[in-house]
């Protein structure tokens, strides 16, 4: 019999438990491919699409509009034409949602630990020979890569921290330029004891990824820079600066719209989260001066990424083609030897509007 | 790091963080400390519902407990605020706005306006508000409308310890004198709060629940009625949009009306007597400014005109409740679809 | 006798001083009552005249740093405390230039600068806000001291008999001075007060209180000194009755039916507290005739310019309706 494959909530970082269906994009009776939009779902940090992970026909939708179902909760099911209606029903019947057991586990996936002082949250999940680090952007933290974390952790030992003055680490930056934190992401791997490490950076992230590279050539294996500062000299001030001086959700998320293409993204969940964060006391000074610290003239201070040798350090530049904070346009100036991939139409977050062709790029990149 | 705590360790802490990052910040009120003077332990009581206990022992004599003298000791916070301290003074029931209301609404507010501009009186009072504790007529009240009816008062009311914690901290450090109302059926409810401090702007609305077919405007425990009557219609396929005040002066009208600009139904529950109430004031203003966006008349669920009784039944049928609301909604929702 | 040793307890820059603000309190004052009676001056008015004493005397221990609450008849606690004798003139006719930019009015002056809390429309209100001065003061563990000047019909508010007791059982350093003129508005002091002296009621709170002649400056002045001191120097309040006299109505336009014939004139000729200070300067050769001249002179041009220049000054700008309701909204 030709296997049935169940389409099923997915988890999206380490602490989603459920997400309601806003939207069913497919009908029964459709031919899926692999990657193709499947159902719209939120969840109380982010929305996303469910994409099709088997290519077959659609011959159950389970997901109803408005219903909130389980991680792993069955949404559908994608079975050849030859299985018969009987064997489906069977499966939709005896469909069990994996046991809480694997949750509890996960929830333990965030640590803190003290770096030369600094309190720092990360979180660790998955397993392998190959470490690999995930290191944010700027006002981010480690839910940017909610995504990324779940897929990449089914063949890496995944840790993604929140660097210091970010996300739940403590309000404190060791020093304000892409050197300081490049030094810093090195001494939390010394800390952590993780040896050589594969490292995927995002915007900001991307730059102290390469410097840490460049400065530190024994702790990196490989490079995976997505929309990465450090690679030309344009950068979106006005983002930098509304971040940092959003008070009302109202503004902030006018803010936030710079960073997709599709505006679904920026939900009212993730506004609340955002605005959590730059609410602290002490953030918006912290964000300041950390702004004041990458640019100089209003350009990019530091464009380590020029500077790397993709011989030496295997390179991946990921970029959505309508990033509105750093231009897409730098992937021309990547260094010579280095995999250069565009997504048309994604904008900055593209690990987010587009997690299924970025997760699989990078799992090519990280295994070669 | 964010932790579960209660509506009332949310105002605690929130005491505590803005008194040891601003010594010009001090406490008083009735029994906030409990036992000054007496024979026995100090810090007996920390306030008459323990909201304050333990703050003694941190900050010593910058909490004070007064005597039994509304006028004075309300009077006395306002007067400080205009020279040097930043007071939080408890009104232990806000129904007790009666003793010393002049200084509240002929002094602190006006202070502003009729010196020219020149006084600034960064004074917050708190102050619990609300029916459900059978506490009857004089102690029991909504009196939240006759507050955001002054000029020159910011007036605020939190449905979460998230929200508490952050808008007192954003009523301590706003300059402007502000009534801060705590719901006394919820300082046991329980929610996400930051260790860290953080301020939430004053006047800034919260859309606690997103939908489609009918806006509920509320405030207070009524949020949480709303969000349950949202939650039952959503079962019958109605889907509405809840969005919490927090503030209800300044009141971000702009938040309220870019929902019912969505929707084109809007429900306003308030735990107030309804007339002159926030829900008639935003019922009125959306009328006013986005008539063209409504489909049906807007209905109001409020307490009835009259005071709050004692008998458990009458209280609890005084108090409007998430089937109420939910009424209010399919009665809406049917007329203008 | 002992007038003229008063006299000479003084520096003559501190008498001409105090001469110089009783001098403009009343010229402020009269003059008010003139223009009053041509209507150009918006709403009601309640002059100080005959009072300027009390003002003199007690200001006469304090700085800018020290704060007074005052009443709706504040005109001369506001001179006296320093705030700017034009941008008085200009606020009581509304105008943009007024101290408090035409928003206030007389009952209204005030200039937090000069620690002028306000002259208040509310009688009664002004003594717990005086508390919140000392209150304020101990915290922050400076010398500031505040005065609350309350008349004898404010006396019998609630907030007043409240802040006595706030004021005694927390020990702050604040100063009641009740400016006893005999009228609760129209009604006689000993209808409506059934103690023969309010310090007995001070006494009743635990405040130690003292009754001075309010016409007589130098009695104000020593006594007022006295109980600044104290609670400057940590020894709490006090009360400071001053027996004074009121030269107009309660508003101006009260024609004052309630008092006996001839009672005014009598205690002008009789109990005029700038002519008995005159008198008392001149007498112990301090200060001679010519230099108090000179000093009446000052005052008069002082109140003509303020007067021709707020008759001629701009009104507020129709937009300045919504401005200063709050610091941010």
């Amino acid at each position: 019999m030709a296997p049935i494959v169940p389409i099923v909530m997915p988890k999206w970082g380490l602490s989603m438990k459920e997400g309601q269906v806003v939207e069913v994009l497919v009908a029964e009776g459709d031919q899926l491919a692999v990657g193709d939009d499947l159902i719209e779902v939120d969840t109380d940090k982010i929305s996303g699409i469910v994409e099709a992970t088997a290519a077959g026909m659609l011959r159950r939708l389970v997901a109803e509009v408005g219903r909130t179902y389980p991680v792993k909760g069955l949404l559908g099911v994608v079975a050849d034409e030859s299985v018969g209606d009987d064997d489906i029903d069977a499966f939709v019947a005896g469909y069990a949602v994996p046991s809480a057991a694997e949750d509890e586990a996960e929830a333990s996936a965030y640590h803190t630990i003290d770096v030369d002082g600094i309190m720092v949250r990360y979180g660790r999940l998955g397993g392998g020979e190959r470490t690999v680090l995930l290191i944010h952007g700027y006002g981010g933290d480690l839910d940017n890569w909610l995504f990324t974390t779940t897929a990449l952790a089914e063949g890496f030992d995944v840790v993604a921290l929140d660097l210091p003055g970010h996300g739940q680490s403590a309000i404190f930056l060791p020093g304000e330029t892409v050197a300081d934190l490049a030094r810093f992401v090195e001494r939390f791997c010394e800390v952590l004891a993780l040896g050589r490490v594969d490292v995927v950076g995002h915007s900001l992230g991307g730059a102290i990824a390469a410097r840490l590279a460049i400065d530190h050539p024994d702790r990196v294996e490989r490079l995976a820079l997505i929309a990465p500062v450090g690679l030309g000299p344009e950068i979106n001030t006005g983002y930098l600066d509304g971040f940092a001086s959003a008070r009302s959700r109202r503004d902030l998320k006018a803010v936030l719209a710079e960073l997709y293409t599709d505006q679904t993204h920026v939900s009212r969940e993730m506004v609340d989260q955002v605005l959590r964060y730059i609410r602290l006391d002490g953030v918006p000074q912290l964000l300041a001066r950390l702004r004041a610290g990458i640019t100089a003239d209003d350009v990019q201070a530091d464009q380590p990424v020029l500077d790397l040798d993709p011989a030496q350090v295997p390179l991946l530049v990921m970029w959505g083609s309508a990033d509105r904070v750093v231009p897409a346009a730098h992937a021309a100036a990547a260094p010579a030897g280095a995999e250069v991939v565009v997504l048309e139409g994604g904008g900055h977050m593209v690990q987010i509007e587009r997690p299924g062709q970025v997760n699989a790029t990078l799992a090519r990149h990280l295994r070669r | 790091m964010a932790r579960t705590i209660t509506m009332r360790q949310a105002i605690n802490e929130a005491l505590d963080q803005e008194m040891t990052r601003d010594p010009s910040v001090i406490c008083m009120g009735e029994d906030i400390v409990g036992g000054a003077g007496s024979p026995g332990e100090d810090d007996a009581w920390g306030g008459v519902l323990g909201v304050t206990k333990g703050l003694y022992a941190k900050h010593g004599d910058r909490l004070l407990d007064t005597p039994l003298s509304e006028s004075a000791y309300i009077g006395a916070a306002i007067g400080a605020a205009t020279c040097g301290l930043r007071p939080v003074a408890e009104l232990m029931f806000i129904d007790f706005m009666g003793v010393c209301f002049d200084q509240i609404y002929n002094q602190a507010a006006k202070f502003r306006y009729m010196f020219g501009g020149k006084a600034v009186t960064p004074v917050t009072i708190r102050a619990m508000v609300g029916a459900g504790l059978r506490a009857a007529a004089q102690h029991s009240q909504m009196l939240t409308p006759v507050f955001t009816h002054i000029p020159g008062l910011k007036v605020v009311c939190p449905s979460t310890p998230y929200d508490t914690k952050g808008l007192l901290i954003g009523s301590i450090r706003d300059d402007d004198p502000v009534i801060f109302c705590e719901h006394k059926a919820m300082y046991d409810m329980e929610g996400e709060v930051p260790e860290t401090s953080y301020s939430i702007p004053l006047g800034e609305a919260n859309v606690v629940r997103e939908g489609g077919d009918c806006t509920i405007v509320a405030y207070g425990l009524m949020v949480h009625k709303a969000t349950e009557a949202a939650e039952t219609l959503a079962s019958e396929g109605v889907e509405c949009e809840v969005v919490d005040l927090r503030s209800l002066s300044p009141l971000d009208l702009d938040t309220v009306i870019e929902s019912v600009e969505g929707t084109g139904h809007l429900v306003c529950v308030d735990e107030a007597n309804p007339r002159c109430s926030i829900a008639a004031d935003v019922s009125a203003q959306v009328a006013q400014h986005a008539f063209g966006s409504l489909r049906a008349p807007i209905a109001m669920v409020t307490a009835p005109h009259t005071p709050v009784p004692f008998a458990p039944g009458l209280e609890d049928a005084y108090i409007p409740d998430a089937a109420r609301v939910a009424k209010a909604v399919r009665s809406t929702v049917a007329t203008g679809a | 006798m002992t007038e003229v040793a008063g006299a000479r307890e003084l520096s003559k820059e501190a008498l001409l001083d105090a001469y110089r603000t009783m001098r403009t309190i009343r010229e402020f004052e009269e003059r008010l009552h003139t223009e009053f009676a041509t209507g150009e001056i918006p709403g009601f008015v309640h002059l100080y005249a005959g009072e300027e004493a009390i003002a003199a005397g007690v200001m006469a221990h304090l700085d800018e740093n020290d704060y007074v609450a005052s009443t709706h008849r504040g005109h001369g606690h506001s001179i006296a405390k320093g705030c700017d004798v034009k941008g008085m003139m200009f606020e009581i006719y509304g105008k943009d230039e007024g101290i408090c930019r035409g928003k206030g009015g007389s009952m209204h002056i005030a200039d937090l600068d000069k620690g002028m809390l306000g002259a208040n429309g509310i009688v009664g209100g002004g003594p717990p806000l005086v508390c919140g001065v000392g209150l304020s003061t101990k915290v922050r563990g400076t010398k500031q001291v505040g005065v609350s000047f309350t008349g004898d019909g404010g006396a019998n508010q609630g907030t007043f008999l409240e802040s006595l007791n706030l004021a005694a059982v927390w020990e702050l350093p604040v100063i009641f001075v009740v400016e006893n003129n005999g009228y609760a508005e129209s009604t006689s002091r000993d209808y409506g007060v059934a103690v023969d002296s309010y310090v007995d009621r001070a006494q009743g709170f635990g405040i130690p209180g003292v009754t001075v002649d309010g016409t007589d400056f130098f009695a104000v002045h020593e006594a007022a000194g006295a109980v600044i001191d104290r609670a400057r120097n940590g020894g709490g309040p006090s009360l400071l009755e001053c027996e004074m006299v009121r030269f107009f109505g309660h508003f101006e336009g009260d024609a004052q039916t309630y008092r006996a014939p001839g009672e005014v004139d009598d205690l002008r000729a009789t109990r005029d507290c700038i002519v008995r200070f005159r008198t008392q300067v001149v007498d112990a050769e301090v200060v001679t005739d010519d230099e108090l001249d000179a000093i009446d002179e000052e005052a008069r041009a002082l109140i003509e310019t303020a007067v021709d220049e707020a008759t001629a000054a701009p009104v507020p700008e129709l937009d300045e309706l919504l401005t200063d309701v709050y610091v941010s909204y």
